[in-house]
């Protein structure tokens, strides 16, 4: 009986795995401060101002996780450029005919579920990676946004870069509505990502899940036996 | 109009005024415009040796809520302004000539004071069709204000229309009405925002420009910082409640009665940048929210369009009327829910043989203990 044989690739260094979980952490931090920012619940009346502050902390846990996901975010660039092949800028530009076919692949196998044999990317696949870059796009616009809003209460140095943000898409009303627009973006990105993670570990058996804890991916060798 | 114009002391003295009011005066300048008080000798000095400041106030698409507004300032006293301390030679509004007159008021004035004179903007402009929604003395608004902006020594834009087009530019904006800086360039531009702006607000602006002969600190988008640098939500009387999260749900409920934010209620304050919660309005009596009635945002740019007035997020368009950016990400996210299910089932459909094959595949506990345990 011809058995397949695997071998373990070290895909997420550390660096990457410690950005990933801090990253999703802020993330669901941020959607959920953002939405009850957006729709906050009647949970108190009837009692005066100065026995509470439960807004001020959902607002203050907020600024807070911002902070952190915006320095996290920049690790992340910088690791795009110092990290291993894996983690490197070109995985989520596609610029190389390759991708763009495995793209196309991607779709066929993973997406509209027309072919069924899986592929054997060992990173990020070129469709995900181009989403990822997709998202990359949004974390800046999160960042840009939300700090130029927050530089009108703060005398800090950082908000106050993007300051510029709120003139150019016509006042804070816009920038407000556009950075709580693009939080459906971040939810929407969860649901579809956490789903396809697990699609992939089901399909394959490569170890998709447990690779963002352990680093470890699973890659077929060539028939062997 | 004299041939060498009288000094503002002069003026006052030929009117009267002794030195003490005229100090106690310049002091009420200094603080209408936000100077501090060690500033107050820079203010007399400058009224004791400039001569009055020539106006030409323009009228366009507009209704002269601003003009109501500025003749309603308390401090300084608006006839003190109008009357003493600058010449208003041309205004549609207040001015006693009218026809061929009032037009050869303008033309002398624009002559005459080349390069000298404050032009005041009021309403927008329209550029659509050739400028012929507006038309005064036979020409459009757009050639007026290109004609007398090009020798003026600065303009100030009254009011929403003036700054961001206000109600004329709201969707579909039928007379492409525009903002004065969007037409005019090479000129500088004061953008005092509302609708209208607050008597004192625009007092204060002409009281610096008269005080110190060059336009107040702007902000990114053109207006006095001294005014319009901070949010009215951060100005705020009822601020402590939407920290403490005590919110009015409705207008007629106890929270309301107990003067909770109007956040829910669609109060523009967090996102509009005015003196209205600091300055206050008709004398400093009341201002919207303290009226119980949530900030419009009437100095922000499109506040007409980014409706409904009393719903915190706007209604997205395309959709319908009072559907937000929240109810569209819902029904993405649950078509995406909707997806993946389907997704799953497929994949458990198509894809069962080359699973089960896999699995059928593995190396079992047989396989291992054939190798030695591995």
């Amino acid at each position: 009986m011809e058995h397949v044989s695997f071998g373990r690739v070290y895909v997420w260094q550390l660096p990457v795995r410690v950005y990933h979980w801090v990253n999703a952490l802020c993330v669901v931090a941020l959607a959920c401060t953002g939405y009850l920012i957006g729709h906050p619940f009647a949970i108190q009346s009837g009692t005066e101002a100065y026995n509470n502050y439960w807004f001020g902390t959902v607002r203050f846990i907020h600024f807070l996780s911002a902070f952190l996901f915006f320095f996290n975010f920049l690790f992340r660039i910088y690791w795009g450029f110092a990290g291993n092949m894996f983690a490197r800028w070109g995985n989520f530009i596609p610029h190389r005919k390759e991708q763009f076919t495995e793209m196309a692949a991607v779709l066929k196998v993973d997406v509209l579920l027309a072919k069924i044999k899986p592929l054997p990317s060992i990173g990020h696949n070129s469709l995900a990676g181009v989403t990822y870059f997709i998202s990359f796009l949004a974390f800046l616009f999160q960042s840009i946004t939300g700090f130029g809003m927050y530089a009108a209460m703060s005398k800090s140095a950082l908000p106050r870069l993007f300051a510029w943000i709120v003139p150019m898409m016509g006042g804070d009303f816009a920038v407000r509505q556009w950075h709580h627009m693009m939080m459906w973006f971040f939810i929407i990105f969860s649901i579809v990502h956490v789903y396809l993670v697990f699609y992939h570990d089901y399909v394959e058996g490569r170890g998709t899940i447990s690779s963002m804890a352990g680093g470890w991916k699973f890659i077929e060798h060539e028939k062997n036996k | 109009m004299n041939a060498s114009p009288l000094t503002l002391w002069e003026h006052a003295q030929s009117q009267g005024v002794s030195r003490r009011d005229f100090i106690r005066y310049c002091s009420w300048l200094a603080a209408a415009a936000g100077i501090e008080a060690s500033s107050i000798g820079r203010v007399v000095k400058a009224m004791e040796n400039k001569p009055r400041l020539p106006v030409v106030w323009m009228h366009f698409q507009e209704c002269t809520c601003c003009s109501e507004s500025f003749i309603r300032s308390s401090h300084p006293v608006v006839s003190d302004i109008v009357l003493d301390k600058i010449s208003l030679d041309y205004t549609e509004t207040l001015m006693a000539a009218s026809g061929f007159q009032a037009e050869k008021q303008l033309h002398d004035t624009i002559t005459k004071y080349k390069g000298e004179y404050i032009l005041c903007v009021e309403g927008s402009i329209p550029t659509g069709d050739g400028g012929v929604y507006c038309c005064i003395g036979g020409k459009s608004a757009l050639d007026i204000v290109k004609e007398v902006a090009a020798d003026a020594k600065a303009i100030i834009a009254w009011g929403n229309c003036a700054t961001h087009g206000c109600v004329q530019a709201a969707k579909p904006n039928p007379t492409s009405a525009t903002p004065v800086h969007k037409i005019i360039s090479g000129k500088p531009i004061i953008n005092v925002p509302g609708c209208p702006p607050i008597a004192e607000v625009m007092a204060g602006t002409i009281v610096h420009l008269l005080a110190f002969d060059r336009i107040p600190e702007l902000d990114g988008l053109g207006r006095p910082k001294a005014f319009y640098s901070r949010r009215i939500h951060d100005t705020c009387y009822r601020r402590p409640n939407y920290d403490a999260g005590l919110f009015v749900e409705s207008f007629d409920d106890e929270n309301a009665k107990r003067g909770y934010c109007l956040y829910k209620v669609g109060c523009r304050g967090p996102v509009t940048y005015n003196a209205c919660a600091v300055t206050k309005w008709n004398n400093g009596v009341s201002y919207p929210i303290q009226s119980g009635h949530g900030c419009i945002g009437c100095s922000e740019k499109d506040f007409w369009d980014n409706g409904p007035f009393y719903q915190h997020l706007a209604s997205f368009p395309g959709f319908g009327i009072e559907t937000t950016a929240d109810d569209i990400g819902l029904a993405v996210g649950a078509v995406t829910a909707i997806g993946i299910a389907a997704h799953a089932v497929t994949t458990n459909i198509k894809k069962r043989k080359f699973i089960q094959s896999e699995i059928a595949d593995s190396e079992t506990a047989d396989d291992l203990d054939n190798k030695g345990g591995a």
